[in-house]
């Protein structure tokens, strides 16, 4: 299979972009300013992220679309008001997370934002469990551009009139260059901003007119970073097929509505609201400045392994080591010691709270 | 005068006398990106040519500092370990890494001269 490009390479290249391959398109990992920079320039001004590469799933149906999709999805979608969206999960039988996505009512049914090297798999998934009954289109045809940042409001609200007054994580149509197009205030990155659905003829002079208001393109590096300071979840990393959403410590994104109800793998979930869980997703803080990545071992003070960590960088806006990954749920206490085994060494280590960077909202502009 | 040479695992020696001052490239510092962490090799412990002496981190990944060369460790550059970031700036001047008294001043003979390693730059990253 080929490399897939996005409708914005050729601006990628423009501006220096480092490509790398990524979920099967060729995407930028950082610009000429570096993925420190570019994490910087995202929490104090705005950045722009080329997210085109995720599944854009729309759905077409009406009520009995809602609850047909109430049985895959743990969301209370009958109550979901149109434009509005949620997060939540494809699991499987046995709770495991086959993905994370965020699901939004239209006017005409749903918009499902998968992760790319899932989308795929996930549209057969769902096709499937639907029973072939609906129109599904996985678009091929829109960009997904994310505006991110304290200046996100502003820089947008000048290319698109009026998009500044969306509520957090809502939607809905604006129009760009007599051209229809979709946004979401919505992100990840623990900044406001938002998400832009474009025809990808459009994208590149949208993208331009961002950068002329004072936006800048940021790569995949550091909206790694970015995400891991917020404590946000990178599938595959710090979920997967074998780990729930209780043990993933996203509890909160299950409705208590639904925990009595029906859907794919709520056997397993309710048993887990009810019992607990053996590991828990924690955040973890490394006493020195040594970073613990993906995989490494987690042990107690007893030298017993009880966990191992799942993402790990240096957190660029809070200038330390930042890790998160799942402990044995004896353990999993806040400022609990623990230790990291680092190249052959123990490196001691503490729980801590998720996130490890917020935002303060002070003008409460954003209706968590 | 002092003979500076370079390695294929991008790490540069600058040889005066009996002791070699060695760090890495500015070719190495532009294919890592920033730079958040460095450990180096203890002071008093002896290295072996092409082994282990160290690492640095950048926000992506890890990676090891080999030596070019055998010998003790006799000085380690404490600057590049309280502020990572001075390896992206300065990395063949004031941000070394460590120094060594070497034993075999022939281990220098397979390591490349600037041009040569210049080349190997270009074409191993192309």
């Amino acid at each position: 299979m080929s490399i897939k490009k996005t409708s914005l390479n050729n601006l990628h290249i423009k501006y220096g972009a480092k490509l790398v391959e990524f979920a099967g398109y060729q995407m930028p990992i950082q610009y000429k300013d570096g993925i420190i920079q570019e994490h910087k320039y995202t929490r104090s001004h705005s950045g722009i992220f080329d997210v085109s590469h995720m599944g854009q799933l729309f759905i077409s149906g009406g009520d009995d679309l809602t609850n047909d999709l109430e049985k895959i999805f743990p969301a209370d979608l009958k109550k979901l008001k149109i434009n509005q969206s949620k997060y939540s999960f494809l699991m499987n039988n046995k709770g495991g997370i086959q993905d994370d996505l965020i699901i939004a009512k239209t006017s005409d049914g749903f918009l499902i934002i998968l992760n790319a090297a899932c989308k795929y798999n996930d549209y057969e998934i769902i096709k499937s469990k639907l029973d072939n009954q609906y129109k599904l289109n996985l678009e091929e045809t829109l960009s997904l551009i994310a505006l991110q940042g304290p200046e996100a409001k502003n820089v947008l609200n000048k290319v698109i009139p009026g998009c500044n007054s969306l509520k957090f994580m809502n939607g809905n149509n604006y129009v760009y260059k007599n051209e229809k197009v979709y946004i979401t205030r919505s992100g990840y990155t623990g900044e406001d901003g938002f998400e832009i659905s474009i025809k990808h003829s459009d994208a590149e002079t949208f993208v331009e007119s961002l950068i002329k208001n004072g936006s800048k393109l940021i790569g995949l590096g550091a909206r790694d970073t970015l995400r891991m300071e917020a404590g946000l979840c990178l599938y595959g990393n710090d979920l997967d097929n074998d780990t729930s959403p209780i043990e993933a410590n996203l509890k909160w994104a299950i409705p208590k509505s639904r925990i009595e109800t029906e859907f794919v793998g709520s056997e397993v979930l309710k048993n887990q609201f009810q019992s607990g869980v053996k590991k828990l997703r924690v955040g973890i803080k490394p006493d020195s400045k040594v970073i613990a990545r993906g995989n490494t071992k987690i042990y107690n003070d007893k030298n017993q392994e009880i966990g191992k960590v799942t993402s790990g960088t240096f957190g660029p806006s809070v200038e330390h080591p930042i890790a998160m990954g799942y402990v044995d749920n004896s353990y999993s206490t806040v400022n609990t010691k623990i230790f990291l085994e680092v190249r052959g060494k123990k490196i001691p280590a503490n729980i801590c709270n998720l996130p490890f960077y917020k935002k303060n909202y002070a003008k409460g502009e954003i209706n968590v | 005068m002092s003979e500076v040479k370079y390695s294929k695992e991008h790490e540069w020696i600058k040889l005066d006398g009996e002791e070699a001052t060695i760090g890495i490239t500015k070719h190495a510092t532009e294919m890592l990106g920033d730079i958040v962490f460095a450990e180096l090799p203890e002071k008093g412990s002896h290295v072996d040519k092409d082994g282990t002496a160290g690492v640095v981190e950048s926000t992506k990944a890890a990676s090891d500092v080999y030596t070019p060369v055998s010998g003790e460790v006799i000085d380690t550059n404490q600057m590049i370990v309280d502020d990572p970031s001075k390896i992206n700036e300065d990395p063949e001047e004031s941000a070394w890494f460590f120094k060594l008294k070497i034993k075999d001043k022939s281990e220098m003979d397979s390591l490349m001269k600037k041009e040569e390693y210049e080349k190997f730059a270009k074409e191993t990253s192309a």
